[in-house]
């Protein structure tokens, strides 16, 4: 079992730099087509500030930097039996490239059902940008699978 | 059918996206691009060490694709919120589909929005992701 004193838990803040190279590979992945994720005029044009991130990409900063991985191991959870339960993103303001992100972690809450073969963890962000900007929340919950 | 912030009713149909079949190449390239480096979507030996028959995809794969659906329809600009619930694992060589339609109007921070009900599917039987999107109409 997850120990409950962990709800609380909060790493570091994130600070992580948005790339467009980063980006543009993402939307190659994802095949959008949109230039405002590849072509710097064309995101101007569209009355962004730069290139912009799709809505999901800057998720993954805090697994680019190492912190989830560290919060698996804190935890003491065996990383095979993780599974994504829910995400939620709450946006508020554009992230674009050049962009430093700061994101703010909280673990807000761990409970299981099922007599514990099933738990859950719940994480809250708050990402903010260089210029103080709040730009998006996010709620994420992960599942460990037992049996 | 195009959207028209001016011209949104509930029964509205996002124009439905149905990708390729997932491969083990499409998983590491995104494993790279999102920074998900849990070795459970691409490492064979892993994923089975761990009780599976095989890799599988990142629920983030398909909240990605699903938002790509989305920002085809509606300008990401208009995004205020997107969530998911992951109800199904999608396998390597599942064919991933992305519907959605609006469900409610709504007022959201102040702001006149509509509310898109969306999900995604495997092989066109089993729901992968279903959730919602908050768009502004003003």
């Amino acid at each position: 079992m997850i120990d409950k004193k962990h709800i609380g838990y909060a790493p570091p803040p994130t600070l992580w730099t948005v790339e467009k190279g980063r980006i543009a590979f993402f939307a190659k992945v994802l095949g959008l087509s949109d230039p405002i994720h590849t072509d710097e005029a064309a995101a101007k044009a569209a009355g962004y500030r730069g290139i912009v991130a799709p809505p999901t990409f800057y998720f993954g900063a805090e697994s680019d930097a190492g912190v989830s991985m560290k919060m698996i191991q804190a935890f003491d959870i065996d990383l095979g039996k993780v599974l994504h339960g829910e995400q939620r993103f709450e946006y508020h303001a554009p992230v674009c490239a050049g962009d430093t992100l700061r994101i703010e972690t909280k673990v807000t809450d761990i409970y299981d059902k099922k007599g514990g073969l099933l738990e859950f963890v719940v994480r809250e962000s708050k990402v903010t940008n260089q210029l103080c900007e709040h730009v998006a929340d996010m709620r994420g919950v992960i599942v460990v699978r037992h049996g | 059918m195009s959207f028209d912030p001016k011209n949104v009713n509930v029964g509205d149909a996002m124009p439905t996206l149905e990708l390729p079949p997932i491969t083990r190449t499409t998983l590491a390239l995104f494993a790279g691009a999102s920074g998900d480096h849990n070795p459970i979507h691409i490492d064979l030996d892993f994923a089975r060490k761990a009780g599976m028959k095989d890799v599988f995809a990142h629920g983030m794969l398909s909240m990605a694709y699903l938002a790509r659906a989305l920002t085809q329809w509606v300008p990401q600009s208009r995004l205020l919120s997107y969530g998911v619930r992951f109800a199904a694992i999608t396998q390597v060589a599942d064919r991933v589909q992305c519907s959605g339609k609006v469900v409610e109007k709504l007022e959201y921070r102040g702001r006149p929005c509509a509310r898109i009900e969306l999900t995604a599917s495997r092989n066109g039987e089993q729901v992968t992701l279903s959730g919602d999107a908050i768009v502004a109409l003003d």
